[in-house]
């Protein structure tokens, strides 16, 4: 399963990754993104990895990284 | 044959802080120590209660360069353990960090404490085969954090990291001070001895530091599953009745004032607490929990390295509405919010300071539940305006 990891002390709270993944990803009250499911690295489903990864690749800060679990 | 001689439950008793050498120190190889370890179940003492023989066992497993150290950072505010230790026995720590670092065979160990200059001459006067580094811990709450202490020792600041990978995995062993002096004396006495302490699920002894109102506040050691009462009893007794006791620590949880409570992970769970660190600080019932709740929260939003945003405004933000509940500033929903706020900041942070806030702060609610709903309506059910503001440091 891949998961979506964030580096909290890299993310500044620039907010694309909410923008280009609302399903996974809303905003906190400061602009820190927050899971939706709730989890602290929320779960990818595969049709949103490409979305996934373009937000990973485009956050500005580099606190983005998908973790591919193989267990 | 009575191999457990002494009582299978915890009671006050001195086996760390003894008086006395415990003579010379053996040399078991890296699975025999591991083994050692593992059957006696020793557990780390900083907070976690990480099985010692998972990690140790990891750092040798991962093949690379082992950076073997000794935490004795204690940032935890209402916690004197450590410190206690290092100053009567430094030589069962220095014992263990020897015992772990042959086992994963390093070349050098280190020592971060607050003040090295105080060991200087402790260490000087040992013959240690492998050479230990002393490393100054800066005063912060989350400079024990286990990747603050492992960056402080790299010689780049003492804040958490992000965790992609567990530090043993890169061969990274952080334990605390009072953990590498529990192994100094199993290597001594065998697992048997230890085990003969505690409880069958949570074995051998802890330092508490028992502070707020007691007559002798201080560092006793006890078995796990010690009660609460013998704990306070041994620290001079109550000074005064109490309305709740904070266990763990500032990232612990508050429990009633129960004589028999014992202390013990088992027992603690239902509070969402756990034995932590050790510490035991108990409220006079004419201190306001809420007060002493707000103080507590502000310090460690205080306490934020600044580096996580969830935390750097979370936990001010949680930290003000506290201030308000206990100053009367009321409005409507306050307990919610602060609800909403503790799950908001929970595993949004490189290390566990939010989560650890958070905690403390639900328990506090549910503890002081009818505080809450007296200061909502404008009264205080404490009856006196006295604060515990004074500190475990001695």
């Amino acid at each position: 399963m891949t998961r979506l990891h964030i580096d909290w002390t890299a993310c500044d709270g620039r907010g694309l990754c909410a923008e280009l993944l609302p399903e996974l990803l809303a905003e906190d009250d400061w602009g820190f993104p927050i899971a939706r499911d709730g989890s602290p690295s929320p779960a990818v489903p595969g049709p949103l990895e490409p979305a996934a990864q373009r937000a990973v690749d485009r956050c500005p800060a580099l606190a983005l990284r998908l973790l591919r679990d193989t267990r | 044959m009575t191999v457990f001689a002494e009582a299978h439950t915890g009671a006050v008793q001195r086996r760390l802080l003894a008086d006395g050498d415990h003579g010379p120190l053996p040399t078991p190889d890296a699975a025999q120590l591991v083994g050692m370890a593992r059957d006696a179940g020793l557990t780390g003492r900083g907070g976690s209660g990480f099985p010692l023989w998972r990690k140790l066992n990891a750092v040798i497993a991962s093949g690379r360069p082992p950076v073997i150290i000794a935490n004795g950072a204690e940032g935890e505010p209402a916690s004197g353990k450590d410190k206690a230790l290092l100053a009567y026995q430094p030589h069962l720590v220095l014992d263990g960090l020897q015992l772990v670092a042959r086992a994963a065979r390093a070349s050098t160990a280190h020592l971060y404490v607050p003040r090295p200059s105080a060991l200087r001459a402790v260490l000087a006067a040992r013959r240690d085969p492998i050479p230990v580094t002393l490393v100054a811990a800066p005063d912060a709450f989350v400079s024990g954090e286990e990747s603050a202490v492992a960056s402080a020792v790299a010689g780049r600041g003492a804040v958490p990291a992000d965790k992609l990978t567990r530090l043993p995995d890169t061969g990274t062993l952080v334990q605390n001070v009072e953990t590498l002096a529990h192994l100094a004396m199993i290597a001594r006495y065998g697992a048997g001895w230890f085990r003969a302490a505690g409880t069958y699920d949570e074995p051998g002894t802890f330092l508490a530091t028992v502070s707020g109102a007691v007559a002798a506040p201080g560092v006793l050691e006890a078995g796990y599953g010690v009660t609460l009462g013998s704990l306070i009893a041994a620290a001079g007794g109550p000074a005064g009745a109490l309305s709740a006791v904070l266990v763990g620590g500032y990232h612990g949880a508050w429990v009633p004032a129960d004589p028999e409570l014992p202390i013990s992970r088992a027992a603690l769970a239902p509070f969402g607490a756990s034995p932590g660190a050790g510490v035991v600080m108990a409220l006079p019932s004419g201190a306001c929990g809420l007060t002493e709740n707000a103080r507590i929260a502000g310090c460690l939003a205080g306490q934020s390295a600044g580096q996580c945003g969830p935390c750097v405004n979370g936990l001010p933000r949680l930290a003000a509405t506290l201030a308000d509940l206990a100053a009367f500033r009321s409005r409507p929903g306050l307990p919610a919010e602060v609800d909403r706020l503790t799950r908001l900041v929970t595993g949004r942070g490189a290390c566990r300071h939010p989560d650890g806030t958070a905690r403390l702060i639900a328990s506090a609610m549910r503890a002081f539940s009818a505080d809450v709903a007296a200061h909502l309506s404008g009264r205080c059910l404490a009856t006196s305006g006295r604060f515990l503001t004074t500190e475990a440091r001695a």
